[in-house]
């Protein structure tokens, strides 16, 4: 096969790394209001048929929007195996409550109703909430972690080991400033609930869905420039040194990194960057206000842009570092030493630009046949076959 | 054998993927059962039909709910506990992974919401193709979890890069096309067909004991029996047995199954029973088939099949040309590119052998310096432990020409005596229902362990390919599945037997409606022919 030459290999790790972006926002696109409605849970549905109200809303949604969870953790393993390999089993305990929440929500959805015992439904809120909360806490934490380093290197065969105590990769994990990226991402989760529920439900449910987002709206705007404002003068950034590849082969080793000024200075190298910062702020703004005037399809569409603007703004303020290793620089994982081979990046492009359209049109066709608000009604008459 | 980190790890790997399993075969075979059943409601327009689709939907959907859960662990279990399999083969076997996420679980997971949530929001050919669409996919997903198994069986289309210490694809439609992956997809997918035949048929048969639901459980043995016959055909003839042949561990696992130490010269007897013993790696009591090994194994009366004994010396010879390997690749990795072309050749020729070096890391860290007494130990570990894989597999074959049997059987008392059974064929299907999860699970069985030593047979030894964590953690992990999966469990299957007992939800507008429109037909035919009781 020399087809793949076609493209070159920088060109197809970059392209990669996009797509990881992608896959990352359409998940938290998506899946990011599953989360925030459980979230949100306890304090919009105060009465049994009010709650099913709000689950309902995504009842028939959620399994599709769980997969571009499944789908990052496969296209990571496919593009980025060393990312794979060092995040998944060095964030251990971390992802072991993840997946534990991921487990629990698709049973919760599922059996909650089934049954009309009331402390049988009122265990099933409770892990919904949990698995809603915790897991949009953590992904942030994570992101954390990642911006300021993380403890890890490789040996000669490129076994990764991560440093420290067993303990340390869960609670070494909630250090101060990787705790206010927790905020960020599980304010903003809330606010995306919020205005997911402002569209697709009606009465108490969207008032107080309304009330409560926009406090989020609010809480996510200012930890996230608080974050910005933490990383311009406490957080040391990473930078490649000397002679490097950007098509040679995916070795971390084959690098040398030093700790240098902030991240921040990604902006002067690359001005154009300041979009995805400000759309984060403004999205959240007028998600905002949004909220407050009851405006329901461009408040979502605003929180979707606040969503795209902050996580891609991670991104690319990190660009060409996707994982940089504190107590090792010269391990760190780049954009140029940790990606798949040639040939299977091009394959999975391929297969991507196949798939991907078929998705996102598909998916769209399935939310424009579910168009319409949950009722009460919907809830009550239909009480034997929906959540 | 020292239970460490890397069987503490395989404990947990093996327990999540066998209870992932569960649940697998089931939805394979059950999203089809009722894709079937709404066809023939939407071309007979008779609400029986609905009711059974919507009935043995929602047992569908209690069972795949679980599936997909306990699959996120799969998708994630690799990175977690397999840290150095994951970097070392990612280039590979993330791929088909991938794939899988894009062409098939997606299309299921964004259908079945509205298969459940669509009944009065889309029009009848509409819901009957998201039907369709959700055992598509799950069907494919299948696919692309067996060609990503396939690989580690049979590890096509792909090399080992110095320079970036991992194996890289070299050829896409081998992995794709590989044989191993093909007789494995037809084969699970089978099995599952078979699975969620024996349910619906057990299901059934104790509506028709209890004298209750008769039209939907006679239609449903109907459905199920015809199938299933089908699919028990398959999954025994069709089975797992072409392309075993194909590498040194795969043969491996061939004599392991069958006991047989010694090359035998063709065509090899198979053993039906016999007490194998590792220690003296000897078989007693062995009661034999004559010629039937041989034709189930090389369909031919010439080919020999070689025994344990001949496998574990090639094993040793392939350690020895593999030890020449490392030795070359520790020197390509210093001199990175200005490596000796002299010794990039040497590599070259014995880089498919590298994989045996590394069998030598549990006795020594660098395999250049093992001892003869170090490499015959290593290349007797090549044996995986027999007396399992020997009694997993004939457990499995008896059960499935069982199920031949029992298919047949009811798809005969269906077509020709009018749908009647005896209560003892009856309460034998009841008994019946778990026995297919029994022999997927011990098909699982046998396919993962008789692989071992290996996680890519030849190419990745199970020791190397885990993570770098301690057993604290692991071991915390592992009680929290076990904890978390037995309460799913228990809740899972009293919702399975609450909504048995409830029996088929009726829809009463619907059925006065048709019987409204078909008051004539009815009235003049004078059958019995009432669409709900």
């Amino acid at each position: 096969m020399i087809l793949h030459e076609l493209l070159s290999y920088e060109f197809l790790r970059v392209i990669w790394w996009g797509l990881l972006g992608v896959l990352l926002i359409g998940f938290a696109l998506t899946d990011g209001f599953d989360m925030g409605v459980g979230a949100l849970l306890p304090f919009v549905g105060k009465t049994d048929v009010e709650r099913r109200i709000a689950i309902n809303t995504v009842g028939p949604v959620w399994e599709g929007n769980q997969v571009w969870f499944i789908l990052g953790g496969g296209a990571i393993f496919a593009a980025w195996p060393p990312l794979y390999a060092v995040s998944f089993s060095g964030f251990y305990l971390a992802m072991f409550v993840v997946l534990a929440a991921f487990i629990v929500r698709p049973v919760a959805f599922k059996y909650r109703s089934k049954r009309d015992d009331p402390r049988w439904r009122s265990a099933w809120d409770w892990a919904l909430f949990a698995s809603g909360a915790v897991p949009a806490l953590l992904f942030g934490v994570a992101v954390g972690n990642v911006i300021q380093g993380v403890p890890f290197h490789f040996t000669d065969d490129l076994h990764s080991i991560y440093e420290g105590a067993w303990y340390m990769k869960f609670i070494g994990l909630l250090d101060p400033f990787s705790l206010l990226a927790g905020v960020v991402s599980l304010s903003m989760l809330v606010m995306h609930g919020g205005a997911w529920l402002t569209l697709k439900a009606e009465g108490p449910v969207q008032i107080r869905a309304r009330a409560i987002g926009s406090v989020a709206a609010l809480v996510a705007v200012g930890a996230y420039a608080l974050a910005g404002l933490w990383m311009a003068v406490g957080i040391d950034a990473f930078r490649i040194v000397g002679d490097f590849a950007t098509n040679g082969p995916s070795n971390p080793l084959h690098f040398d990194v030093v700790r240098t000024s902030s991240w921040l200075s990604a902006y002067s190298d690359r001005p154009w960057i300041i979009v995805a910062p400000v759309m984060g702020i403004l999205g959240g703004l007028l998600t905002f206000l949004g909220l407050r005037a009851g405006r329901e399809v461009s408040t979502l569409l605003f929180s979707k842009m606040a969503i795209l603007g902050v996580i891609s703004s991670v991104g690319l303020t990190m660009f060409p570092f996707i994982m940089p290793s504190s107590s090792d620089p010269q391990s760190s994982l780049t954009v140029w030493n940790s990606s798949s081979s040639h040939l299977t990046l091009f394959i999975m492009l391929v297969v991507t630009a196949i798939f991907m359209p078929l998705i996102l049109m598909y998916t769209a066709w399935v939310y424009k046949v579910l168009w319409g608000k949950v009722t009460e009604a919907d809830v009550t008459e239909n009480s034997h076959s929906v959540y | 054998m020292e239970f460490g980190i890397v069987e503490l790890s395989r404990l947990q790997f093996a327990m999540t993927a066998m209870y992932h399993f569960l649940f697998v075969p089931l939805t394979l075979g059950l999203s089809i059962v009722v894709a079937i059943m709404e066809t023939v409601y939407v071309m007979t327009n008779r609400p029986i039909w609905r009711q059974m689709t919507k009935f043995w939907g929602t047992l569908f959907g209690i069972n795949f709910v679980l599936g997909v859960a306990t699959g996120i662990t799969m998708e994630f279990q690799f990175g977690m506990n397999w840290s150095y399999y994951s970097h070392y083969v990612g280039d590979i076997f993330g791929a088909p992974l991938a794939i899988e996420g894009l062409m098939a679980f997606f299309l299921e997971a964004t259908f079945v919401g509205l298969f459940f949530f669509g009944w009065d929001k889309l029009s009848k050919v509409a819901h009957l193709t998201v039907a369709w669409l959700v055992a598509i996919g799950s069907n494919f997903s299948a696919l692309w979890i067996l060609i990503a198994n396939g690989w580690m069986q049979n590890p096509v289309g792909a090399e080992f890069n110095p320079q970036t210490m991992r194996m890289e694809m070299t050829d896409f439609f081998a992995v794709l096309f590989n044989e191993v992956a093909q007789a494995k997809f037809v084969h699970t997918v089978s099995a599952g067909y078979v699975t969620a035949a024996v349910f619906v048929i057990g299901v059934s048969a104790w509506y028709l004991l209890k004298n209750r639901h008769i039209e939907l459980a006679r239609r449903s043995i109907t459905v199920a029996a015809a199938f299933g016959l089908a699919s028990a055909f398959s999954v025994v003839l069709l089975g797992d047995e072409s392309g075993y042949s194909a590498t040194h561990s795969q043969r491996m696992k061939l004599a392991a199954i069958e006991a047989m130490w010694e090359t035998h010269e063709a065509p090899a007897p198979f053993n039906l029973i016999g007490f194998p013993d590792q220690e003296t790696r000897e078989t007693h009591y062995a009661i034999e088939i004559p010629w039937a090994m041989g034709l189930i194994g090389t369909r031919s009366l010439t080919t020999e099949i070689p025994g344990i004994n001949d496998l574990v010396a090639q094993a040793e010879d392939r350690i020895r040309s593999g030890i020449i390997a490392y030795d070359a690749l520790m020197h390509i990795r210093e001199a990175r590119d200005a490596a000796d072309p002299a010794i990039t050749a040497t590599f070259e020729e014995h880089s498919a052998d590298l994989g045996f070096a590394f069998l030598l890391l549990p006795y020594v860290d660098d395999p250049r310096q093992a001892t003869d007494e170090q490499i015959i130990a290593a290349s007797n570990d090549t044996v995986p432990t027999v007396w399992p894989l020997f009694w997993a597999f004939r457990i499995m074959v008896g059960l499935g020409f069982g199920f031949i049997g029992t298919m047949a059987y009811f798809f005969w008392r269906a077509s020709f005596r009018g749908m009647q059974y005896p209560r003892w064929a009856l309460h034998v299907a009841v008994w019946m229902i778990p026995a297919p999860w029994i022999a997927a699970e011990m098909g699982w069985f046998v396919a993962e362990f008789g692989r071992q030593p290996w996680t890519v047979d030849g190419v990745l030894p199970t020791a190397m390919s885990v993570s770098a964590l301690s057993m604290t953690e692991v071991a915390l992990t592992l009680a929290g599945f076990v904890t978390f999966y037995s309460v799913l469990f228990v809740i899972e299957m009293g919702l399975m037997v609450k909504y048995i007992r409830k029996g088929p939800f009726v829809d009463v507008h619907e059925t006065e409606a048709w019987m409204k429109t078909h008051a004539d037909a009815l009235a003049c035919s004078g059958v019995n022919a009432l669409p709900a009781e």
